[in-house]
């Protein structure tokens, strides 16, 4: 069982509301920062904690606080990005359904911080229920002087506002977000100048992530270096991870990096083992961005490494035999999966989110759906498995937000652990289509518990 | 044309208090959030250019966002909206068969509305239930671990609250 920084309450009965929340220890963070810290001390205890970016990127979160640009009378902005849209991504949603008083809390003592009177918390418009959940939140933490006028005597006035998103993956892109609560289509902005600098209404700006606003409460309360000791390497702290697909038990589960892939998958404290006794094929394991990788180079690097679960063995092996930690969600593929097809899921989405500025994902987004769709259908053509190729190529990297190498990833990936399999579909079309592989090399390796 | 009555003008109101005064413009996507919801689920053309002479900017404005955003229905949909995820995740847990079975139940395909007017289908791309798997939207909740069984209910009980609504 590991250290829970997050989630060690969720299951207390009434955690949901302020009184309970405060009653287990709630609010003692904010109490602490604002009363016997000043921001810059805040801020230097987040750039010891090590913490990084939780939405994907993987940023350190201190280093990018400290980048605020500061001009005298002009107000700056904390925004809460909590437009969680990657596939196989549901851990902010959880965090905010079960421990809305948690990202309350981490989102007074960053706004403090930052010097932001006025936060937002961007929320994806399909969690309309959330919405509710959380500005029940934030009037509680405000009838309990947390929030609004002179928090509790220091002079620190901060209001905190939900803003519901429309449906738009793209609006988790940080420059999308800001376009898109200023009321306007979320086309990502030319960086720079970054939203530090020039964000919301051309006012400095800092977006983070949901996850990464909640840790602000274990780091104040532990301190920086306490929270650095959990871990290891540059991956700091815990992560949640979603965990999806065709495992025992699919849901959200707070880790410490330290923890194998095998373990998550097969212990029975997490994902509980491959669903209906069925044999690994393939896993997707930081949200459907990220490239998939084959069961072998899942639980062991091409090394042979034991792989774990963070930022760096996720990684290990580069494109070639490795992935990304990026959101933490894990996607799981048992042996009657298809690739092909699901690989054309992820294709279409990407194309339907694409916003349409850039040319080689506007466009290249749909060409890989449509030739993604004809293989899997059984109308595809040798020639094709070599054109896809070439098209994610030639969207990667040239377009203006990391979209263009969120479609180009999974496409590229899928064909350089599965081209085999791309070929089947065109050599056997009738029997792609009747979801008979016939691929026995997908049996090995078989996973055996130790 | 419909206008926002005073309990919404009022939820108007508190949506754009939240920006500074010379900004109002960043209320849009609630804004339109609320006149959807207060004029039977779709955006007409009249309804956008009602909002738009609210926050004071000029229809395109309103225009280009609404149709940019998947969450606005810019025609009248059916009095209840099943919105199932089809993206991978969903796909790998079994969404197909539910899409098949909700279409062949309903005599409907993905986009369109029973004739009674009662029901709209929609295929729609990942919304963050994916350990929860098939699922889909209804209205403000969703609806997961979808079966055929939990399909039947909840026609059955959209039927039953249309009946008794009436």
């Amino acid at each position: 069982m590991g250290v829970k920084l997050l989630l060690d309450k969720a299951h207390v009965p009434g955690i949901r509301f302020f009184e309970t929340y405060r009653k287990e220890g709630g609010y003692q963070a904010v109490e602490k920062a604002l009363k016997q810290m000043d921001p810059a001390a805040i801020v230097e205890e987040v750039k010891k904690s090590g913490v990084r970016g939780r939405g994907g990127a993987g940023f350190p979160a201190g280093m990018k606080w400290s980048f605020i640009a500061k001009p005298e009378g002009v107000p700056r902005h904390l925004v809460c990005n909590a437009d969680e849209s990657e596939p196989g991504t549901f851990k902010d949603r959880y965090l905010m359904e079960f421990l809305p008083h948690l990202l309350i809390e981490g989102l007074i003592i960053s706004s403090f911080a930052l010097g932001s009177n006025d936060t937002y918390i961007y929320i994806r418009g399909e969690y309309a229920w959330i919405v509710d959940i959380l500005e029940q939140a934030i009037d509680e933490a405000k009838a309990a002087g947390f929030l609004g006028k002179n928090i509790l005597g220091t002079g620190f006035d901060c209001e905190i506002y939900v803003q519901r998103g429309a449906g738009a993956y793209i609006c988790g892109e940080e420059t999308a977000l800001i376009e898109s609560l200023e009321g306007k289509r979320g086309n990502p902005r030319i960086k720079p100048p970054f939203p530090a600098i020039e964000g919301l209404w051309k006012r400095p700006t800092v977006v983070n992530n949901v996850e990464t606003l909640a840790a602000v409460v274990p780091i104040i309360n532990m301190g920086g270096d306490e929270y650095a000791k959990i871990g290891v390497g540059r991956s700091t702290g815990t992560k949640l991870i979603s965990a999806c697909g065709n495992i025992n038990k699919p849901g959200v589960y707070e880790i410490e990096m330290t923890l194998s892939v095998e373990e998550f998958l097969y212990s029975d404290e997490y994902c509980g083992g491959i669903a209906n006794g069925k044999r690994l094929k393939a896993c997707i394991p930081g949200g459907s961005s990220v490239p998939i990788l084959p069961a072998n180079l899942l639980l062991k690097t091409a090394k042979g490494e034991t792989r774990l679960m963070n930022y760096e063995s996720l990684s290990d092996g580069g494109f070639a035999s490795g992935s990304m930690m990026g959101s933490g969600g894990f996607i799981v593929l048992d042996e009657d999966q298809c690739i092909v097809k699901n690989t054309y899921t992820l294709a279409r989405f990407y194309r339907h989110e694409s916003c349409g500025q850039c040319s080689p994902c506007r466009e290249g987004t749909g060409w890989m759906e449509k030739i993604l769709k004809n293989i899997d259908t059984g109308k595809g053509k040798m020639s094709d498995i070599d054109l896809l190729w070439d098209i994610q190529r030639k969207i990667e990297g040239n377009t203006i937000c990391p979209l263009g190498d969120a479609a180009a990833w999974p496409v590229a990936a899928a064909i350089r652990h599965f081209r085999d399999e791309f070929e089947w579909h065109v050599t056997h079309p009738e029997e792609a289509q009747k979801r008979n592989y016939g691929l026995a090399h997908y049996a090995d390796p078989i996973h055996v518990p130790a | 044309m419909s206008k926002f009555n005073d309990e919404q003008l009022k939820e108007f109101s508190r949506l754009v208090a939240r920006y500074p005064a010379d900004k109002q413009k960043s209320a849009l996507l609630p804004v339109l959030h609320l006149a959807q919801d207060s004029f039977g689920g779709w955006l007409s053309a009249e309804t956008m250019d009602y909002v738009a002479e609210l926050l004071q900017i000029s229809p395109i404005e309103v225009y280009e966002v609404a149709t940019f955003y998947s969450m606005y229905n810019l025609k009248p949909i059916g009095k209840y909206l099943f919105e199932v995820c089809q993206t991978g995740p969903c796909m790998v847990s079994g969404c197909d068969d539910i899409i098949e079975y909700i279409g062949t139940k309903l005599g409907i395909k993905p986009g369109e509305t029973t004739t009674d007017g009662m029901f709209t289908l929609k295929t729609v791309e990942c919304l963050g239930a994916c350990g929860y798997a098939p699922m889909m939207q209804m209205g403000k909740h969703y609806r997961e671990h979808l079966t055929k069984e939990k399909v039947d209910a909840i026609i059955d009980e959209c039927r039953n609250n249309a009946a008794v609504n009436n």
